[in-house]
């Protein structure tokens, strides 16, 4: 078996469980600000590591760039929105978790 | 390889349905459309795989679009929020 | 054969769509509604992708995934501040409205089976056909030679409507600011400097892709209004004076120019949209061009939702000072 392809399917086997991971978060996480996190971090990765596999896989450099860019497109859309959704709710007087409660 | 791309598809499809649920529940409107933003990244991902497994590339332009276009719903769902103190607090307070 | 994993999304997705609809159009609670639309619109994408449509696909994840969603938000947010409070529907249905619901969709459903067994039992449908007739047309792409060329009034009339229902919202009411105050963060201004010139090219891509490939006018344009909305909501405003005559001259612009190449038909003797072999291809780029500036102003018209009010759509951004005279 060609070495690239047992990368391939080694970074796709690691993807899983940071999407599973993502899901998890969005349904037990206590509150707005916690489930965020879910959002822009588990999910993001794990389509990063979805992007790696794929772009080894790839024919041409110019089909792993597109897949990179796509990457980094929903990076900086994430980040953003993350930011504007706790910005929201930190306004409309939600209190972040503390712990205690 | 194309198997485990398919079978990824399928379990995140699956992921998407889980995480339907926390629409149901809320209790926010802010978690209402976090899991929408989630369900656009966990799309993104779904369209790759897809591509991949069948070949066919030109579907990432369709990902290539998503990406483009996941933090403009969240951008109006912000604005919304953003007018005026009373009438948000009213949204909160019905919504919790 | 369609292998395991697949079969099994093929059935899992068609549940969840239908799912989703359902739920759509029976929450009680409108946002929730929107935000179940958004995700049907998501999935409608995957299905279809999985249908091998990918014209189709790419046009919903543009206008599904970008402008819908906002323009559904935007109409919501607008009409509870016109009411000063949350909205819902009744969460039971009456039982007339029941009946009368069911009996039309059972209805629709019937047409639509009548009308499967009257198609004509062709194999491979028109596809050939297309195929045949592909090199006159001017382009390489089967479904952009189908928009612009072989059944170019049915785009035609797309546009019309489109252009009627900006006329129809404008006559309603005038633009009511969905912001009283620009979003301030500086995340967002960063966002949208790197965003605004990517959608741009994007945009571009995406037409340029269409004489070729799966990709065109009403997918580029979707995605140079999301571009203008990105720079709405953070504040920007059409100048006084291009909000009169150049703002409905450009909204008119790409219908006006797509009749203009209708009618050269006749003017030479052929039928109508029947463009000259000769100018084939200069016509259809000029056409998908201007048509996509058209369509991606009259999608930001529509999620706007009222005409222009007086000299300015917007009002300006409040300064700092103003703001504290007023208080």
């Amino acid at each position: 078996m060609d070495p690239r392809d047992i990368l391939s399917i080694v970074f796709l086997l690691a993807a899983a469980p940071f999407f599973l991971a993502g899901t998890i978060g969005l349904l037990r996480f206590p509150d707005v600000f916690c489930r965020l996190h879910a959002l822009t971090k588990a999910d993001n990765l794990g389509l990063g590591l979805i992007v790696i596999a794929l772009a080894l896989q790839a024919d041409t450099w110019l089909q792993s760039a597109r897949l990179l860019l796509i990457w980094l497109l929903v990076m900086l859309s994430g980040a953003t929105v993350a930011h504007l959704i706790a910005r929201t709710a930190l306004r409309a007087g939600r209190k972040p978790w503390s712990g205690r409660s | 390889m194309t198997e485990l791309c398919l079978g990824l598809a399928l379990f995140l499809l699956v992921t998407i349905v889980l995480g339907l649920i926390r629409i149901r529940r809320g209790p926010s409107d802010a978690d209402r459309m976090l899991s929408a933003q989630l369900f656009g990244t966990t799309g993104v991902a779904i369209l790759l795989l897809l591509g991949q497994a069948t070949d066919r590339t030109f579907w990432w332009d369709v990902a290539l679009v998503f990406a483009l276009l996941s933090a403009v719903t969240a951008i109006a769902f912000v604005s919304r929020n953003e007018p005026s103190e009373t009438a948000q607090q009213q949204r909160d307070d019905h919504g919790s | 054969m369609t292998p395991g994993p697949l079969l099994l999304f093929d059935l899992l997705l068609p549940a969840v769509l239908l799912w989703l609809a359902w739920r759509s159009l029976t929450s009680s609670d409108l946002f929730r509604a929107v935000i179940l639309f958004i995700a049907f619109n998501l999935l409608l994408a995957l299905a279809w992708v999985r249908l091998e449509a990918p014209d189709v696909a790419l046009a919903e994840a543009a206008i599904g995934a970008g402008v819908t969603g906002t323009l559904l938000l935007a109409a919501l947010t607008r009409i509870e501040s016109a009411a000063g409070r949350r909205l819902s529907r009744p969460a039971r249905w009456r039982p007339a409205a029941l009946v009368l619901t069911g009996t039309a969709l059972l209805a629709a459903a019937a047409g639509l089976l009548w009308s499967l067994r009257l198609l004509p039992t062709m194999p491979g449908g028109l596809g050939p056909l297309v195929d045949r007739h592909l090199a006159e047309s001017g382009v390489d792409h089967p479904v952009t030679a189908v928009l612009l060329n072989f059944r170019g009034y049915d785009t035609l009339l797309e546009v019309a409507v489109l252009l009627l229902a900006v006329i129809a919202i404008w006559c309603l009411d005038e633009a009511v600011p969905f912001l009283q105050q620009p979003l301030e963060s500086p995340l967002l201004t960063g966002f949208n400097r790197m965003m605004l010139p990517i959608l741009l090219l994007s945009a571009g891509y995406l037409l340029w892709l269409g004489s070729h490939a799966p990709g065109g006018a009403f997918q580029a344009a979707s995605l140079l209004a999301a571009g203008l909305l990105l720079a709405l909501f953070s504040g920007a405003s059409l100048p006084a004076q291009w909000s009169g005559l150049p703002l409905r001259l450009l909204l008119v612009l790409g219908f006006l120019a797509f009749l203009a190449a209708a009618i050269i038909g006749p003017l030479t003797g052929r039928a109508l949209l029947h463009y000259p072999p000769a100018w084939v291809k200069p016509l259809i780029l000029l056409v998908e061009w201007l048509l996509t500036l058209s369509i991606a102003l009259i999608l930001t018209a529509t999620v706007i939702g009222g005409r222009p009010t007086g000299s300015r759509p917007y009002p300006p951004p409040a300064s700092p000072a103003a703001e504290g005279r007023q208080r």
